[in-house]
């Protein structure tokens, strides 16, 4: 009997010490990596990295401010095409649909999730570049909104799904259409996680570089308007890094500290409009 | 404790006291909804059989009855609430005033039958905004704040909640919640409300206040409530129907039922030999 009791304490302490190093692993790893970015790029973030373009090749210094602004419109145009699309799709999907259309959706979405983002990137190449024989902020934009899509769908359904039943039939026994219920109870009490899903799928495509290759393709300069090709952080972080220049290696560090840094502000921003409002208690 | 129950009922149940019951109370009183010949089905399965029940005006009817008897449902298809589950199907007549409520608008229904559920569900709002909600939505013209005061006076809510009505909902007691949503209920001014076992997530003394209240809000409207509580049954209704598995057994004035049932089944269930 103490045996067994010891043997028992003995398997709940190392579980115990098991999950305690796995959460601990999982949680270094980001400041791993943002202190990797730091240690290389650090010194490279300057005032002139956000005001100036990128120097000639040759020239020491230069700044992407071109690519950070570029950054900005291709994520502005991919969340306008892709927030309200996965957005009222989910309230399509988790209010109105049934059965078979649900399944097909869902699944549907959840191909598109699956499909290499690459792919999605020859697919806007093929519809927004090739007819009009140049890259721009459009196509780019677009390729990055499409990947928006699926994520803020299937996150935001879910979020809607978790809406308790109880909520619904007090509206509905108010008196409340179904179009009414939706817009003044079942998103007001799902908006948390909502936002919380868009933001996740703004932060997944924030980083994508492979659709931008050939779609926004890059800049030196500034990108007037948006049917010009732009530069962008990801793929700023690409071109530099596998360039022969040590000055460009420490900018593309720069660079990834950038983006990993304004992404975080975005979150914490969101995060600090999240905390205001009434949640639904968890029961 | 079912098992030995069911066989025991036959399916055709002769009229016994419940026609009797019936034709005396609606020769005394004003029927404010009436349901006949109600059958109801989930699916193929049929959980209600051939129900026959007079709602007096401004008296408040006790629904009965071990679980899974139909009670709720019955309730439930008094807004049409029934109609939020897949492949439910009603058959028969309900009357509201005279007229039929399954050929009517089912929203303009709801807000004449207000509803208040087994377990608080207040909206993820101020307290002030959930007695609003069903104004708000129905784009009443009367002043808000009168008619919120006026709601949570009627629910005894308003002395515990009148300085914080822009707190949240949640943070009152569950019992102040289950009072919000019968607040609530009644800022849309319903003729009838109904109550599906709203006292079975409280405490005593919680339970205690809304029976009182409730006794109180038969002035206001007609009240329907299921309870598997008989002794709640007992102490504030008017009107006691007895259900068991999807019939009606027994619909008497409720201290008939209580002391001189005239089935036996009704006898056996309020005497506690099941259920």
């Amino acid at each position: 009997m103490n045996s067994h009791l010891r043997w028992r304490k003995f398997v709940s302490g190392f579980m115990l010490t098991m999950t305690g190093v796995c959460a601990f692993v999982a949680v270094s790893v980001l400041f791993f990596i943002l202190g990797y970015l730091v240690f290389h790029g650090g010194t490279s973030v300057s005032w002139n990295f956000f005001t100036k373009l990128p120097a000639p090749v040759g020239e020491s210094g230069g700044g992407m401010a071109n690519a950070i602004v570029g950054s900005a419109k291709l994520l502005l145009l991919a969340s306008l095409i892709g927030v309200p699309v996965g957005f009222f799709g989910a309230i399509y999907l988790a209010e109105f649909s049934g059965g078979t259309t649900a399944f097909v959706i869902r699944y549907a979405a959840d191909l598109l999730n699956g499909v290499p983002s690459i792919v999605i990137g020859i697919f806007a190449y093929g519809l927004l570049v090739l007819p009009f024989k140049h890259f721009s902020t459009v196509a780019g934009g677009f390729a990055l909104g499409l990947m928006m899509i699926p994520v803020t769908l299937r996150s935001t359904e879910e979020f809607l799904r978790g809406v308790p039943r109880a909520l619904r039939e007090a509206a509905m026994a108010l008196g409340a259409s179904k179009w009414k219920t939706v817009a003044t109870v079942i998103v007001p009490a799902a908006y948390r996680g909502i936002l919380t899903a868009v933001l996740l799928a703004f932060a997944r495509v924030a980083g994508e570089t492979a659709p931008l290759l050939f779609t926004a393709f890059g800049n030196r300069f500034w990108s007037l308007g948006w049917d010009q090709p732009t530069a962008s952080l990801p793929v700023m972080i690409f071109t530099y890094a596998i360039a022969p220049y040590e000055d460009w290696h420490r900018q593309a560090w720069a660079a990834g500290l950038v983006l990993l840094g304004l992404i975080l502000v975005i979150n914490i921003i969101a995060r600090s409009i999240l905390s205001r409002g009434i949640a639904v208690p968890r029961t | 404790m079912h098992a030995s129950v069911r066989p025991a009922v036959s399916v055709n149940i002769p009229p016994t006291a419940t026609g009797a019951a019936n034709r005396e109370t609606s020769a005394a009183l004003s029927m404010r909804m009436t349901i006949s010949k109600v059958n109801f089905f989930y699916a193929t399965k049929q959980v209600l059989f051939d129900i026959n029940l007079g709602i007096a005006v401004n008296k408040v009817t006790a629904l009965i009855g071990p679980s899974g008897c139909g009670k709720s449902t019955l309730l439930r298809t008094l807004n049409r609430m029934h109609e939020t589950v897949r492949n439910a199907r009603l058959e028969g007549e309900i009357l509201l005033d005279g007229q039929d409520i399954l050929a009517q608008d089912v929203t303009a229904l709801r807000r004449r039958v207000g509803m208040v559920f087994q377990r608080p569900n207040p909206f993820p709002k101020s307290i002030f905004d959930n007695v609003a909600y069903g104004l708000r939505i129905n784009g009443s013209k009367v002043p808000l704040a009168e008619a919120v005061e006026k709601s949570l006076r009627h629910a005894a809510l308003w002395d515990e909640v009148k300085d914080h009505l822009h707190k949240s909902a949640y943070e009152l007691s569950g019992g102040q919640q289950q009072r919000l949503c019968i607040a609530r209920a009644l800022a849309v001014e319903p003729e009838v409300l109904l109550l599906d076992e709203p006292c079975s997530a409280l405490d005593p003394i919680s339970t205690a206040k809304i029976e009182e209240l409730l006794v109180q809000l038969k002035d206001l409207c007609t009240i329907v409530t299921v309870t598997h509580n008989m002794q709640q049954a007992a102490r504030i209704s008017d009107f006691t129907a007895f259900l068991l598995i999807g019939q009606l057994i027994e619909f008497s004035p409720t201290p008939q039922l209580f002391t001189t049932p005239a089935d036996p089944r009704t006898e056996a269930y309020i005497t506690g030999r099941f259920g």
